[in-house]
């Protein structure tokens, strides 16, 4: 009977055990695995640097004009955000009334994190709050015309004031809709049932730019004489509709995913449509399409751009009419400036898809807790 | 007693008379609202676009200026909406707003077909071409065999082909689809020339990393007046626009400024006291004040002021007057007189 050989230690490594074996079987598994390690390596050497040098290193920091931002191997021209930044904040909103636009900036920031933060209670209130009181309070604050507050048309409201206010609004005034009319698709009371039906339908299927357009221009001419409604209002109430189309879909898709037993337990138990759509039905199905809703949230900000299109000045056409400007008008501002609109279009969808992922982990993904969603 | 009846009947005919001709729902409703709202583009340098605090400036803008100046003397008394070119004519129409103050070309199509009413010709533009100045080409004549860049699918396509065929001339077009694309290849230089309307190459040349390494050639192969419009039927409201924009030019033409306009108050030549208002009541017959010219003028300035600030020297377009040069330098800016 051999006896065992003697315990050695293992061989030393360069880079320690646990790089090397992390290294060896999340990079280089296999052939194909380690080609395509070296491919990435390869474009992210090739793509990297010369952005982070355009960017960051390379890039002029201080100006007041295009004359510092041009020249041989200048990068990024910051200054122009710089030079841009009350626009980009607040559009041409006057400059002595733009705490209003603070105050109603502070407003929404406080309404969302109640309704964001799951530990905070009275999440039905936040929810009326955001959704009918909150639109109406940014509206009168802005526009003014009482209180002493000096009118500000809405011609003037713009940059991320207008987008994040368009986005807010949209998605607080279309979920309520999108669950009703998810409901009343699938209501057995017929008219109701085809209504519903009806203006999904009619809405999915139109352009959301070919609503705006009617809203901006057609609208006004089946007007009475003498009444007018405000052409932001206009384009707010068909975004929001258009939306709410949509999150009807992605809310019945979640409602037709739940077992008929779940009703039909609640109907045994003597709970009445109500009280099993509200306490049973829904938070099961709104837990269910989680995902798809903040994806509908998402892509309504992305949207708002469209609101350009109708002569509105968002976010992307400030940065847009800034490159124009030929103040600052040079080859390396416009890419500049949507540098910067990227990444802040990209900040604050992938902030929202982060906390959708955080809901589904805490609120929505354990059994328990649903019904606080 | 008769002639006293007689003079109470012919004061009324006279008030009747005057509120006959200065009858215009739309100034009533402009004066009534208090501002006037003004139709401009989404964004274009020197015509119509906001500055960095915010203001729209631009030769467009200063036009719709000097109509609030004429009316209110404030010529910030403006409202105005940003409009694309795809519903420019619409929201016109439907009572957006009440002049159109947007780099637009005047046509027959649209003069005769939309229901507008072009009122002046604020800027004579057209195609024009621009080089590489060391190329030495000096007019688009130079450009026989040549390779030219432009966007596709508009009518400067049509145009180029135009030209080049009934001069005699050899030359390659390269479109593509985007106006930033062609203006990029011709920097990388796939093309000797880049073709698009001459105002918009004065934007492009500051869009280049050296500016002043191009040239725009002097000629235009194309005619694009860019013009104010107004909507069809009320006639006075087009003729408070037009005469607006000729008091811009004849004051230049009469040498009155922003800067002068308090000494020549006094001048006695009777060209300058019809044009403020001194002697006639040309402002009176408009449904305007007596000093509605001294209003567009002290708050606005003349065409030539306007030109030069937005476009001209004072801009960094440098745009040269050519074509909008007055009628006696040689270009075709003309106003009816004031009588």
């Amino acid at each position: 009977m051999a006896k065992p050989a003697a315990h050695r230690a293992p061989p030393d490594r360069p880079f320690g055990p646990l790089v090397f074996d992390w290294l060896r079987e999340n990079l280089f598994s296999s052939v194909t695995n380690t080609l395509l390690t070296v491919l990435a390596i390869a474009f992210i050497y090739a793509v990297v640097p010369p952005i982070l040098d355009w960017a960051v290193f390379s890039a002029v920091w201080s100006g007041t004009g295009r004359a510092d931002c041009i020249g041989e191997g200048k990068g990024a021209c910051w200054p122009f955000i710089v030079a841009r930044k009350d626009q980009i904040i607040y559009g041409q909103y006057f400059a002595d009334q733009r705490w209003r636009v603070d105050v109603v900036y502070l407003a929404g920031a406080l309404g969302l994190a109640w309704i964001l933060i799951p530990r905070l209670p009275g999440k039905l209130w936040a929810g009326i709050g955001m959704a009918i009181l909150f639109p109406v309070f940014a509206f009168v604050m802005l526009s003014g015309g009482v209180f002493d507050l000096p009118v500000v048309p809405t011609e003037r409201w713009g940059g991320l004031l207008l987008t994040l206010l368009i986005s807010v609004v949209g998605i607080a005034v279309s979920f309520p809709i999108g669950v009703l009319l998810a409901l009343g698709r699938r209501s057995s009371l017929p008219v109701i049932r085809m209504l519903c039906v009806c203006f999904i339908e009619f809405v999915r299927g139109v352009p959301l730019i070919t609503l705006l357009f009617m809203a901006a221009n057609v609208v006004p001419l089946f007007m009475p004489q003498g009444v007018s409604l405000d052409k932001l209002l206009r384009a707010l109430i068909v975004i929001s509709l258009f939306s709410a189309a949509y999150m009807a879909e992605v809310v019945r898709g979640g409602l037709q995913a739940l077992p008929r037993g779940q009703s039909e337990a609640a109907a045994a138990l003597g709970l009445g449509y109500w009280q099993t759509t509200l306490l049973v039905v829904l938070p099961q199905a709104l837990k269910i399409s989680l995902p798809s809703i903040v994806s509908s949230c998402i892509s309504l900000l992305k949207d708002t751009s469209l609101i350009a299109t109708i002569g509105f000045f968002d976010f992307l056409q400030v940065i847009k009419s800034g490159n124009a400007d030929p103040a600052w008008s040079a080859p390396n501002v416009a890419f500049t400036g949507y540098l910067f609109a990227a990444l802040v279009y990209w900040t604050l969808c992938f902030g929202m898809s982060r906390y959708s992922a955080y809901l589904e982990r805490t609120v929505a993904g354990g059994k328990v807790g649903a019904g606080r969603l | 007693m008769k002639t006293a009846l007689a003079a109470v009947l012919l004061a009324a005919a006279a008030i009747s008379a005057a509120a006959a001709q200065s009858a215009s729902p739309t100034l009533d409703k402009v004066k009534k609202d208090g501002y006037l709202k003004c139709g401009v583009s989404d964004g274009l340098a020197g015509f119509s676009n906001p500055d960095a605090n915010g203001n729209w400036t631009g030769i467009d803008v200063d036009v719709c200026r000097a109509v609030a100046a004429a009316i209110f003397d404030n010529p910030d008394a403006v409202r105005y909406t940003s409009t694309t070119a795809k519903e420019r004519f619409t929201a016109l129409q439907s009572g957006e707003f009440d002049l159109l103050s947007r780099n637009t070309t005047v046509t027959m199509q649209r003069d005769v077909a939309l229901g507008l009413e072009f009122t002046n010709v604020t800027y004579y533009d057209g195609q024009g071409f621009m080089v590489k100045t060391d190329s030495g080409v000096t007019s688009v004549n130079d450009l026989n065999g040549a390779t030219i860049c432009t966007q596709s699918g508009t009518t400067t396509e049509l145009n180029v082909a135009d030209y080049f065929t009934s001069h005699g001339m050899q030359y390659q077009i390269l479109t593509f689809e985007k106006e930033s694309e062609a203006l990029a290849a011709y920097d990388s230089g796939r093309c000797d020339a880049y073709t698009t309307d001459q105002s918009g190459l004065y934007a492009a040349k500051l869009e280049l990393a050296d500016a002043n390494a191009h040239t725009v050639l002097p000629e235009l192969i194309s005619k694009e007046p860019l013009g104010p419009a107004v909507r069809q039927g009320d006639d006075r409201w087009g003729d408070i626009v037009r005469w607006t924009f000729y008091v811009l030019v004849n004051a230049e033409e009469l040498g009155v400024t922003s800067q002068n306009i308090d000494e020549q108050l006094n001048s006695q030549n009777p060209e300058i006291r019809r044009l403020l208002g001194i002697e006639g009541d040309f402002g009176e017959q408009l449904g305007l004040s007596k000093d509605w010219a001294v209003r567009i003028i002290r708050k606005v300035g003349n065409y030539g002021e306007i030109f030069e600030r937005n476009l001209g020297s004072g801009s960094p377009l440098g745009i040269a007057r050519g074509k909008n040069a007055l009628w006696k330098d040689g270009g075709l800016q003309y106003a009816p007189p004031i009588r």
